[in-house]
């Protein structure tokens, strides 16, 4: 019984990949102990394509893509959909945007098909339009009046300054009221094809059916003049700490972020930067920052550290939500520990019990269809290998003390930060 | 044979239910305490959610420090959460080392230090949890509902406790709740996974069987009396944004009703999502979204009941649509409620909203920590059988009940409507 675990970690002899002849990578891997499937993928339409003046295009473009297709009205794709209690979405990414759906596995045909409509053929109804931009006004009027996300927008303002990565994905009001229906129709033509598209499925599917399905849905889309991928312009590090508080009245917690920027995911230092961050902000109730802001000052609820790595450079971070009278003290606390990180670096019982975390714990994140459709998104997207969750334990091994600590000084200098504050 | 149920009682009160899943070399396992806000008077509002957290604080076997990284270190997760009705505690971890989940909550059953110092520093981090809800409109709203739906049942209060009490309940007070309520007989144990059912249960027995039974808690008995008129309330705060919140009282999870309402929440406002570690689906062809978000009146509309062991409500939340005036919301809405009790849906429609419930327990059967959430979560208002047979029930469920219990619980009388009025971010 024991050796029939699914949960082998995905491998060589399990993951199936092929490339349909328009380019579109298909990647399936099954698991027959639910009847369930989820697909998921990415595609080259992500909001570096955006002009600054109608910033949220890319976004607005993907909210669309459901709301009619040249074949069914919005109300009757979800009702296909809810109908057999599926889901389906699109999100918009800075290079990619990406989709997520979920099923039991006899409605994967159903899916599928929803998805190619959605991709190939959306008609953007004017009316459907209208309808979505005031939905869209008013989660950008929610979102201003959140701590924690006007506090991550004015950090990336900060640490991002002249680089496409200071731009929120869902752009300003002033924007978004500014495009139209053309806008979305010229993007989706000049930007949406299967060039650079990867789609996932993982479940109660055998790979042979499920590439099946998705060459029926996919095989003859073929798009001319699909535009090529923007290079990012080169990333100025800050020359010294910029701090700024984004004054938001009548709230009762402050959101702080403290930090820089982080390495990409291919660099070589990746994975001694994630037991480095692991040790920082992470490791049981949140490693060194969680221990000193929240257990030892009783500051806040949540304090931790986080590094977010991408096809450009990264940021690593420490957020905590405070009173806003306790906003100064929490600070001097954060840096002191960054401090302290890079001249110290970290104990080797420390990494020790980091690297164990991160051994440990790989089954229980790749145990449902979803961690296992996430985990081969990130092979595929970063050129992991197909064995990469194998050889997870020995790369996780390697890392030495030393490496975190060159790697801490490398992207940490607590003399040129990043500091946003969102409150009163 | 892999997957069905092991369901039994030490001798001190402990019910224990075991069940065997093969598919990951992973365990989950949930120790449930009979103890939530409902068991808490004014003055003490918030202790169960404190309690909870003082759990994290030690024992002279696992000391604060230690306890969170051993977990850690063996590649676990854990975590805990505190609700009206119960507390639950979770370990998932790689099989071969869930012992160390078993002894650290046997341990602190009865071993919790509730150290002077560690009480002073948590109730500032309590104190701040408390102020980012404060942050959030819907936690406002929500809160003045609750305190005016529930004058007399301690559902009065939300989960966090008011902040007078997080200011001034004592270490004592702290200490004697949880003597009281974390008693073996309060509790329930639930693990799913990678285990042999007789081994799993002699190591249970061997952590937990020597505790000794507690006195039975004892509960609040004060049942919320019927509504008698329609109730409106606002609430004013920074933002542009106008929420509206409609409750009508519902009955509790353990009644017959519970289900032919559970597919009329399907129809009006998409299916309710019993997992807690998976997502749900989107309502975007439920009645309400079709009559208030497609119509333009709201931007999103969202509703659902909770499983309580009382009877509890059942919200409808909008988020109004900037051009319009929440009048025009509450007037479609009611036009909508006004139909479910007049016509009798269909069955397609019926037919359809089982299948959304069949679809979301697959979701939730494909990850092993789910599937030992729902082992004790039915525990705490039913029974697992609750669970068991939810899918059957939801099957018998004919258009002339939705009709019923669309008469019987949407009155207006007996609901209270809340209104979040935005200041347009200038200071409250």
């Amino acid at each position: 019984m024991m050796d029939k675990h699914n949960s082998a970690l995905p491998g060589p002899d399990d993951i199936y990949r092929e490339v349909l002849p328009n380019g579109i990578v298909v990647l399936t891997r099954s698991n027959f102990n639910s009847p369930s499937v989820v697909v998921s993928g990415y595609f080259d339409a992500g909001t570096l394509f955006d002009p600054d003046e109608k910033l949220g295009l890319a976004d607005f473009v993907t909210s669309a893509l459901m709301r009619g297709t040249k074949k069914r009205t919005f109300d009757k794709i979800y009702n296909e959909l809810e109908s057999v209690g599926a889901n389906l979405g699109f999100s918009s990414g800075v290079h990619k945007s990406g989709f997520n759906g979920r099923s039991l596995a006899e409605d994967l045909p159903l899916l599928l098909n929803l998805l190619s409509e959605s991709l190939i053929a959306p008609s953007f109804p004017k009316a459907e339009m209208e309808k979505l931009r005031a939905q869209l006004l008013t989660g950008l009027s929610i979102r201003s009046q959140d701590t924690s996300d006007m506090a991550s927008m004015v950090f990336d303002e900060i640490l991002f300054k002249g680089h496409p990565y200071s731009r929120p994905e869902d752009g300003h009001p002033e924007t978004v009221k500014k495009i139209t229906r053309d806008d979305l129709v010229k993007f989706h033509r000049d930007h949406y094809g299967p060039r650079g598209m990867v789609i996932v499925i993982v479940g109660e599917v055998n790979s042979e059916d499920a590439v099946r399905q998705v060459r029926r849905a996919f095989g003859g889309w073929r798009v001319k003049g699909q535009k090529e991928a923007l290079e990012l312009p080169s990333f100025k590090p800050l020359k010294k700490t910029v701090s700024r508080h984004h004054r938001i009245a009548g709230k009762s917690q402050s959101d702080l972020i403290i930090g820089t920027n982080g390495p990409k995911r291919r660099d070589p230092e990746f994975m001694s930067a994630s037991l480095g961050n692991s040790i920082l902000g992470q490791f049981g109730m949140m490693g060194r920052i969680g221990d000193v802001v929240r257990e030892k000052s009783g500051l806040a609820y949540y304090a931790y550290s986080s590094l977010s790595a991408g096809l450009g450079p990264g940021s690593w971070e420490v957020s905590a939500g405070v009173n806003p009278q306790n906003v100064k003290k929490a600070t001097d606390l954060i840096l002191a520990e960054l401090r302290r990180f890079v001249v110290d670096g970290v104990t080797a019982d420390e990494l020790a019990d980091s690297k164990a975390n991160f051994i440990g714990r790989l089954p229980l994140s790749l145990e449902s269809n979803g961690g296992v459709a996430g985990a081969l998104l990130n092979i595929e997207r970063h050129d992991l290998g197909m064995d990469y969750y194998r050889r997870y334990e020995n790369l996780v091994n390697e890392v030495t003390a030393d490496e975190v600590l060159t790697t801490a000084r490398k992207f940490i200098d607590p003399d040129k930060l990043a500091i946003a504050v969102a409150g009163p | 044979m892999s997957n069905s149920l092991t369901l039994t009682t030490l001798s001190n009160g402990l019910k224990v239910l075991l069940k065997e899943i093969h598919t990951a070399p992973i365990i989950s396992s949930w120790l449930w305490y009979r103890v939530g806000s409902r068991d808490e008077v004014q003055g003490r509002t918030g202790i169960s959610h404190w309690v909870e957290h003082m759990q994290f604080k030690g024992t002279d076997q696992f000391p604060a420090n230690i306890l969170d990284k051993s977990i850690s270190r063996e590649g676990g997760t854990w975590n805990a959460m505190t609700y009206m009705d119960w507390t639950a505690y979770f370990e998932t971890m790689p099989a071969d080392k869930i012992d160390l989940g078993l002894r650290l909550e046997s341990d602190r059953m009865v071993n919790s230090h509730f150290d002077e110092n560690e009480v002073a520093s948590e109730r500032t981090v309590i104190i701040s949890e408390r102020e980012g809800n404060e942050n959030e409109p819907l936690f406002t709203l929500g809160e003045a509902i609750q305190q005016t739906a529930f004058r007399v049942h301690p559902y009065h209060h939300e989960v966090i406790g008011d902040m007078a009490d997080l200011r001034t309940m004592t270490r004592d007070d702290l200490y004697t709740h949880y003597r009281n309520f974390y008693v073996p007989n309060n509790a329930v144990m639930a693990v799913a996974g990678d285990f042999d059912r007789n081994t799993m249960l002699s190591r249970i027995r061997e952590l937990f069987e020597p505790i000794p039974a507690g006195n039975e808690p004892v509960r609040i008995a004060r049942p919320e009396l019927a509504q008698n008129g329609e109730v409106r309330l606002s609430v004013e705060g920074p933002g542009a944004t106008c929420y509206i919140q409609v409750c009508y009282r519902f009955p509790a999870a353990s009644h017959p009703d519970f289900f032919p309402l559970s597919v009329l929440d399907s129809l009006l406002s998409g299916p309710s999502n019993l997992n807690m570690f998976s997502g749900g689906i989107s309502n975007k062809t439920s009645r309400l979204y079709r009559a208030l978000v497609d119509k333009e009146l709201v931007v999103n509309v969202q509703g659902g009941a909770q499983a309580t062991i009382d009877p509890f409500l059942y919200s409808i939340t909008m988020t109004l649509h900037p051009k319009r005036k929440p009048e025009q919301a509450l007037s479609a809405l009611d036009k909508e409620i006004q139909r479910v009790k007049e016509e009798k849906v269909s069955k397609e429609e019926i037919k359809r909203a089982i299948k959304q419930a069949r679809a979301l327990f697959a979701y939730g059967s494909e990850n092993i920590t789910n599937q030992a959430f729902w082992l004790g979560y039915a525990e705490m208002f039913a029974n697992y059988e609750w669970f068991q047979t939810y899918l059957d029930k939801l099957s018998k469920v004919t258009a002339k009940d939705i009709q019923r219990v669309a008469n019987e619980y949407f009155k207006p009388q007996s609901r209270v409507i809340g209104t979040y009025v935005p200041k347009d971010g200038r200071a409250s």
